[in-house]
């Protein structure tokens, strides 16, 4: 049995642990196995049908006082409990950040290798991995000696699809937590910002070092507000403290998947491009044909962003009245 | 307070990562060097926490012997001490990685003080992953084979002196989650939780004389090899060249209405 541990936030299942159970679904094919779930935490019972109908044919549930919230060294010693309950062909997990982090606690706790960020998986005797280094801008190919294989699918490998299956059986595990393990549990949340969020924004105007200040990027927000979208900047930006990191698109920053990124003034490095990839369309404005950007980018602009971007929003507003 | 920082030198790449004819590195002929961004906001958080708070921050690194730039670089920022553990270049697994480093921490805290008694760093700080390799597992498996509480994804961090926590925040969709973690604790921390001082031409003469000790360790293999790296192939997109400067603002529009945003 392939066993994917599912990822929620207090009853609210990650969009990730659905791509887990999809990508987990070919790769159990692979072994010739059941995918099953696992779904840490009381909060969690709602879920079970999710995850039958994106293909586990067995649902296991946990659920311990000390699980009230998520805390990744009591999720890590769940897994591992699991392992010992339900002795898995292997563990597969989405990787997003918690995804990797409970992964980690839980090889950790077994003294075993764990791959994060896979891509494809060939499960002979030995397997054959595939994973992304430098947020996915490099490949590695990795073998995996051990037991147990534990692993994590790189976030967006493949895109969540549901199985025709029916409901799944739901299995209650008990399992043995030390009170110790409430350390690291969420004592608190505090919220910030409701509504749309640069991850989500349908346009994203992004500026670079071409901006030149803070100031500069009065009409880039201009534009942004005008197309209902968000500014993102690179990290020369934030490095120069011209705009919050929260702002940064990048591997360090925020992955956007916008349908269109103007980008605007950025030359285009590799950890920038890997997190604006996920953008459906690239619109480049800059005043060099030869940036990266511009060579990736589905359109562009030849010219100075500061004459440019100011047109764009006048053009729209002439269009709009 | 005794923060220990550990940081990882990986090549800093332009538009274009290239590996050597091997397969088994970043070809870094034409590229220059740099801390693992994460971990360089590791140190100056660090920093800030002993201005704060007073204390000291050792800086700890695993890599070769040119690695001593990023501990001289740490010091130019205003850690204390630099600790390297040399190796010959090559990448090594997590597990033989987390193992190595696990016993010279140990090793270094039992003679913090040159005394026989253990003397914990009050917070060791990790970098959420390496800007290369992203295993997501090193400072997991330390804090794990130490013992100590560990969160990722950190970007805010606290200390409570009286009660001797250290109060983490990490980011979600539309705010934070708060954990408080006894020390001696572990974080691992992102990008953002402050923004790093450049260097000062003072922090850079000073960064000269501190001491940066060398110390031996290994550890067997763990279960992950790495066979090659390559690049993924990439989608080959023609880039439509809609005009040059202001006047090009008619035909962006046009292309803007197409795709519905307009």
């Amino acid at each position: 049995m392939l066993l994917v541990v599912l990822e929620h936030d207090r009853g609210s299942l990650a969009e990730a642990s659905k791509e887990a159970l999809t990508f987990g679904r070919t790769l159990a094919e692979k072994m010739g196995v059941d995918p099953h779930a696992a779904l840490i935490g009381s909060d969690a019972d709602d879920l079970v049908e999710v995850a039958g109908e994106y293909g586990a044919g067995t649902v296991h549930t946990v659920t311990h006082e000390i699980l009230s919230d998520f805390g990744p060294e009591a999720w890590g010693e769940v897994v591992v409990q699991l392992v010992d309950e339900l002795d898995p062909d292997a563990v597969l997990a989405c990787g997003t950040e918690r995804g990797n982090e409970v992964m980690a606690q839980a090889a950790a706790r077994l003294d075993a290798p764990f791959v994060a960020n896979c891509t494809d998986i060939s499960p002979d005797d030995e397997w054959a991995i595939t994973r992304t280094q430098w947020g996915g801008s490099l490949l590695e190919d990795v073998t995996l000696e051990t037991e147990i294989p534990l692993v994590t699918c790189a976030f967006h490998t493949v895109p969540s699809s549901p199985a025709d299956a029916g409901s799944p059986e739901v299995e209650s595990i008990d399992v043995d937590l030390d009170n110790d393990l409430a350390r690291s549990i969420v004592q608190e949340r505090v919220v910030l910002e409701a509504g749309m969020t640069l991850p989500t924004a349908p346009v994203v105007v992004g500026g670079g070092r071409g901006v030149g200040s803070a100031d500069g990027f009065a009409p880039l927000e201009e534009l942004a507000e005008l197309l209902g979208g968000k500014v993102g900047c690179s990290r020369a930006v934030t490095n120069n403290g011209w705009r919050p990191h929260t702002d940064q698109v990048g591997q360090t920053g925020t992955r956007i998947a916008p349908e269109v990124y103007i980008a605007s003034g950025i030359s285009g490095a590799i950890q920038h491009f890997v997190g604006a990839s996920g953008s459906k369309h690239i619109l480049a404005v800059n005043t060099d044909p030869d940036a990266n950007m511009v060579t990736k980018a589905d359109w562009a602009v030849i010219g100075d962003l500061h004459e440019v971007i100011p047109a764009i929003s006048e053009e729209i507003r002439r269009r709009q009245s | 307070m005794n923060i220990l920082v550990c940081v990882k030198r990986v090549p800093a790449p332009g538009a274009r990562i290239n590996v050597t004819d091997d397969g088994m590195a970043v070809d870094a002929a034409h590229l220059g060097f740099t801390t693992s961004p994460h971990e360089e906001c590791g140190v100056e958080e660090a920093v800030q926490l002993v201005e704060k708070h007073g204390g000291e921050v050792t800086v700890l690194t695993l890599g070769p012997a040119e690695a001593e730039e990023q501990l001289r670089y740490a010091a130019s920022v205003g850690a204390h001490h630099g600790v390297l553990v040399p190796t010959d270049g090559s990448a090594w697994d997590p597990q033989r990685t987390a193992t190595a480093l696990t016993e010279v921490i140990e090793g270094l805290e039992g003679s913090a003080e040159g005394g026989e008694d253990d003397n914990p760093f009050d917070l060791i700080i990790f970098g959420n992953e390496s800007a290369d390799s992203g295993g997501f597992q090193v400072g997991v498996r330390v804090a794990h084979a130490l013992g100590r509480p560990i969160v990722n994804g950190i970007k805010g961090v606290e200390i409570d002196e009286a009660a001797g926590t250290v109060e983490a925040r990490r980011e979600i969709d539309g705010g934070f989650e708060v954990y408080r973690l006894a020390m001696p604790a572990v974080v691992g921390v992102k990008e953002g939780i402050n923004l790093p001082r450049y260097p000062t031409m003072k922090g850079r003469l000073a960064s000269k004389k501190v001491e940066v000790t060398s110390v031996e360790a290994d550890a067997d293999a763990g279960g992950q090899a790495m066979i090659r790296l390559h690049r993924p192939t990439e989608a080959v997109s023609e880039t439509v060249i809609l005009g040059e400067g202001p006047g090009a603002a008619g035909a962006v529009c046009d292309v803007l209405e197409e795709l519905g945003v307009l």
